[in-house]
C-alpha cells in the first residue's frame, strides 16, 4: 500500500469529488435549491466534514491555506466572471460602480474600524488592548464585498440587469481598494511611528494598484488576441492560450503587488472580442465549457473549505465584539449605499430606486476573501478573536442574508430580469438609437457616454482590428450576426423536425422577392440546388458564429434557454404568409 | 444652414448624420433658427416626475416617451406616410451595417424584422408596432441627455 506516493493528488481529487457529489445531491431534491442557496448547503457540508475530521483526529482539521485560495481557487472564478461579463451594462454604469467600489469601501473600512475601536474602549468588554490600528486592519479586510458569494447568491435570484451589474461590478472592483488598505495597515502595524507622508503614499499607491492592474491586464489581453491571430493551423491548443494569458496576467499583477482581480478582469474583457473572432467555433465552445467547469469546481471547493475551517480551536469567542462587528457591517453598508446613491442620482438620468438601494445594501455579502486575508494576518495575541469574528460575519451574511434575499426580492417586487429572446428588430432599433444619440450629442457638444462609445468604436475599427484580427475583411456587425444565429437555429430546428424535406417555406436567405415565393409550388422533394445552397450557407455561418446573447449565468450556459416555441411560431407565421 | 451642421466632423462619419440634420429643419426650409433648434433638442430632455401632475388635457410635452419614439420613427420614415416600408428599412440597414453584406441577406434581415413586428399584416411597420417592439427597451432613459446641468 503505497499511500505516501499518491497522497497529495489523491486527497485533492477526493475533495473535488466530494464537492461535485454534494452538488448532485442538492439538485436531486428539487425544492431545496430554491429555498436555500447552494453556497449555504456547501458550507453546511463543509461543517459536517470538518466535524468528522475533528472527531476522528481530535485536532483541528486542515485550514484552507491562503496561498491555495489566492493562487488556485480564486482566479478561475474571476476569469469566468470577467469573460462573460455583459460589457454594455457594465460600461454604461461604470461611474456608479467605481463610486461604490472605491468610495463605498473606504467609507465602510473607516466606519467599521472606528466604531469597533469605540467599542473596545468600553471597559466592560475587556478589549482595551486592541488598538486603533488593529481595528482598522480588521475593518479593511471585513468591509469588502466578496465576488464569489455575491455571484453564488445573485445568479439564482435573477434581479434586473442593472442591479445585478452594480453589485457584481462593485464586488469585483473593490479588490483594488482592499489590497491597498490591507497592505497599508499591515505595514503600519509594523512601523513604530506613522507620518502623514506615509498616508499620502498610501493614497497614491491606490491609484498605482488600480491602474497598474488594468494596464497589466490589457497588455496581456492584447497579446493573447495577437497570438490567436496566428493559430490557424493548430486549432487544438487555441483554448489554452486564453487560459494561460489570463492566469499569467493575474500572477504578474500579484507579483508586483498590484490588484490581481482587476488585472484578470481587464485581460478577459479586452481579449474577448478579438479572440472570439479569431478562434474556431469548437475552440470557442471548449473555452466556454472549461471556464464554467473550473469556476464551478473552485466555487464549490471554496465553500466547503470555509465550512471545514470553521470547526476547530482557532477561535476566541468574545461575544460583544463579534455581535458589534456584525451590526456595524450592516449599518455602515446601508449608510454608505444611501449616501452614495443620493449623489449618483443627482448626476444621472436613470435613478436607482429605493428598492434597488435596499437590495444593494443587503446584497453586500462577505465571503472567502475575508477569510483568507484574516489567516494571513501576522500572529499577534488577538488574532483568534479576529478569526472568530470574521467567521461569524461570513456565516451570517451567507446564511441569513443569502437565504432571505430571495423572499425579500419577491416581497418588494424588485424589477426582475426580462426573460425574452433577442429579436433582430430590437437589435436594429437599439443600434439606430445609439447612432441617433451619438449624433445629437455631437450637435449639442455634450460629451456623454455615446460620444465616448463612438470614439472607442472608431479607434477600434481603425487601428485595433487591423492588428489583432486575423481576417480583417470588415467583420460583420452584430445585427447580421444575431440574424445569422437565429436563422441557423431555425434551420436546424426545421431539419430536426424533418420538415426540410417537404417544406414549402423558401429558405429565407435566398428569397429576395415576395412574388417569386408565391409562384413556387409545394413540392415533396426540395430542389437539390437549393438544398446545396442551404448547406453551404450554413457551413459558412457556422464557422463565424458568435454569441450575442443575454447576461451571464453561472450554471446554465447562455443561449441554452432560448425557447424553441418562438422558432416554431415564426415557422408557422412564415407558412401563413406564403 | 445645413452646411454648418455638416462641418461637425463626427457627424460626417455618423451613418445617420444626414437624417439627423434633416430632422432639425422643418418642412422645406433651409435655415433653422434657435427656436427650431431648441424644439428638436427638447425631445431629448429627461422625463421629470412633476410633469405628470400637470394638466392631462393639454398637449403632451415634447419629451414624453411617445414623442421621443415619434422622433425616431420620423427618421426612418422619409416619405412620411406613417409606416416604415421594407425599402425604408433597407436603406437604414444598409447605412448601419456596412458594405460587405449582400443585398439578399440584407433583404432577408429586413423581412425578418418586419415579420417580427408586423401585426396587421401590411408588411410595413406602423408607429404602434414600432412602439411595441421597443416596449422592453428603456427609451425614456436611453433617449435623454442632461443638457446644461
Amino acid at each position: 500500500l503505497d499511500y505516501q506516493h499518491v497522497q497529495v493528488p489523491f486527497e485533492i481529487t477526493l475533495w473535488i469529488m466530494l464537492a461535485s457529489l454534494a452538488k448532485i445531491g442538492f439538485h436531486l431534491y428539487n425544492k431545496l435549491p430554491s429555498v436555500v442557496p447552494e453556497s449555504c448547503l456547501l458550507i453546511f457540508v463543509g461543517l459536517i466534514m470538518g466535524g468528522i475530521i475533528y472527531g476522528l483526529n481530535d485536532r483541528s482539521p486542515p485550514v484552507m491555506d491562503s496561498d491555495i485560495f489566492f493562487l488556485y481557487l480564486l482566479p478561475p472564478i474571476v476569469l469566468d466572471a470577467g469573460y462573460f461579463m455583459p460589457s454594455r451594462p457594465f460600461f454604461e454604469n461604470i461611474g456608479t460602480i467605481l463610486l461604490y467600489a472605491v468610495v463605498g469601501t473606504i467609507w465602510n473600512v473607516f466606519g467599521i474600524g472606528f466604531s469597533l475601536y469605540g467599542i473596545c474602549q468600553v471597559k466592560a468588554f475587556r478589549l482595551q488592548d486592541v488598538s486603533l490600528l488593529h481595528n482598522l486592519l480588521f475593518g479593511s479586510l471585513i468591509a469588502a464585498v466578496d465576488p464569489v458569494a455575491v455571484l453564488a447568491v445573485f445568479e439564482e435570484i435573477h434581479v434586473n440587469e442593472k442591479l445585478h451589474i452594480l453589485v457584481f461590478g462593485e464586488s469585483l472592483l473593490n479588490d483594488a481598494v482592499t489590497v491597498v488598505l490591507y497592505k497599508l495597515f499591515r505595514s503600519f502595524c509594523e512601523m513604530p511611528t506613522i507620518k502623514s507622508v506615509d498616508v499620502f503614499a498610501g493614497v497614491g499607491k491606490f491609484f498605482v494598484v488600480g491602474l497598474g492592474g488594468v494596464l497589466v491586464g490589457l497588455s496581456f489581453g492584447f497579446t493573447a488576441a495577437f497570438t490567436t491571430r496566428f493559430t490557424k493551423d493548430i486549432r487544438v491548443i487555441e483554448p489554452l492560450f486564453v487560459f494561460l494569458y489570463s492566469y499569467l496576467s493575474y500572477l504578474t499583477a500579484e507579483m508586483f503587488h498590484l490588484s490581481g482581480i482587476v488585472a484578470i478582469i481587464s485581460c478577459a474583457m479586452g481579449m474577448k472580442r478579438y479572440v472570439e473572432a479569431n478562434i474556431s467555433l469548437k475552440s470557442h465552445t471548449t473555452v466556454k465549457y472549461f471556464m464554467k467547469m473550473w469556476s464551478s469546481v473552485s466555487d464549490t471547493l471554496i465553500f466547503i473549505f470555509l465550512g471545514v475551517s470553521t470547526i476547530g480551536e482557532n477561535h476566541e469567542w468574545n461575544w460583544p465584539y463579534i455581535c458589534f462587528t456584525v451590526i456595524f457591517c450592516l449599518i455602515w453598508r446601508a449608510l454608505g449605499v444611501l449616501v452614495l446613491t443620493f449623489f449618483v442620482n443627482r448626476f444621472h438620468v436613470n435613478t436607482i430606486t429605493s428598492k434597488d438601494q435596499f437590495i444593494i445594501a443587503y446584497g453586500g455579502l462577505r465571503g472567502a476573501i475575508c477569510f483568507s486575508l484574516v489567516f494571513l494576518l501576522p500572529d499577534f495575541h488577538r488574532k483568534k478573536l479576529f478569526i472568530a469574528a470574521t467567521t461569524v460575519v461570513i456565516l451570517f451574511t451567507v446564511f441569513i442574508q443569502g437565504m432571505t434575499i430571495r423572499p425579500l426580492v419577491d416581497l418588494l417586487a424588485v424589477k426582475r430580469k426580462r426573460e425574452s429572446a433577442p429579436t433582430v428588430g430590437e437589435q436594429i432599433h437599439i443600434r439606430f438609437l445609439d447612432h441617433l444619440l451619438a449624433g445629437i450629442e455631437d450637435i449639442s457638444g455634450h460629451w456623454g457616454q455615446y460620444y465616448w462609445k463612438d470614439k472607442l468604436e472608431y479607434f477600434n475599427s481603425k487601428y485595433l482590428q487591423k492588428i489583432l484580427l486575423r481576417e480583417y475583411d470588415q467583420p460583420k456587425s452584430s445585427i447580421v450576426l444575431l440574424y445569422e444565429k437565429l436563422e441557423r437555429k431555425h434551420a436546424m430546428e426545421l431539419a430536426q423536425a424533418g420538415q426540410l424535406g417537404h417544406s414549402p417555406a423558401q429558405p429565407p436567405f435566398l428569397s429576395s422577392d415576395r412574388t417569386v415565393i408565391t409562384d413556387q409550388k409545394l413540392e415533396d422533394t426540395l430542389n437539390p440546388a437549393v438544398l446545396d445552397n442551404i448547406q453551404e450557407i450554413l457551413a459558412r455561418n457556422l464557422y463565424r458564429i458568435r454569441r450575442t446573447g443575454p447576461a451571464y449565468n453561472r450554471h446554465t450556459l447562455p443561449g441554452d434557454s432560448e425557447p424553441a416555441e418562438q422558432a416554431k411560431e415564426i415557422l408557422i407565421l412564415r407558412h401563413k404568409s406564403l | 444652414s445645413r452646411e454648418d451642421f455638416q462641418r461637425i466632423p463626427e457627424l460626417a462619419i455618423n451613418p445617420l448624420g444626414d437624417r439627423i440634420i434633416n430632422a432639425f429643419f422643418p418642412e422645406g426650409e433651409d435655415q433653422v433658427n434657435f427656436r427650431g433648434f431648441m424644439r428638436t433638442l427638447a425631445h431629448f430632455r429627461p422625463i421629470e416626475d412633476n410633469e405628470k401632475s400637470k394638466d392631462q388635457n393639454g398637449p403632451e410635452p415634447l419629451n414624453s416617451r411617445s414623442n421621443k419614439l415619434h422622433f425616431a420613427f420620423r427618421l426612418y420614415d422619409l416619405d412620411k406616410d406613417d409606416k416604415i416600408s421594407r425599402d425604408e428599412l433597407l436603406q437604414v440597414l444598409r447605412m448601419m451595417v456596412g458594405v460587405n453584406i449582400s443585398d439578399e441577406q440584407l433583404g432577408s434581415i429586413a423581412d425578418r424584422t418586419i415579420q417580427e413586428a408586423d401585426q396587421d399584416g401590411d408588411s410595413a411597420i406602423s408607429f404602434a408596432e414600432f412602439v411595441k417592439v421597443l416596449e422592453k427597451v428603456d427609451v425614456e432613459q436611453k433617449m435623454s441627455i442632461r443638457f446644461l446641468h
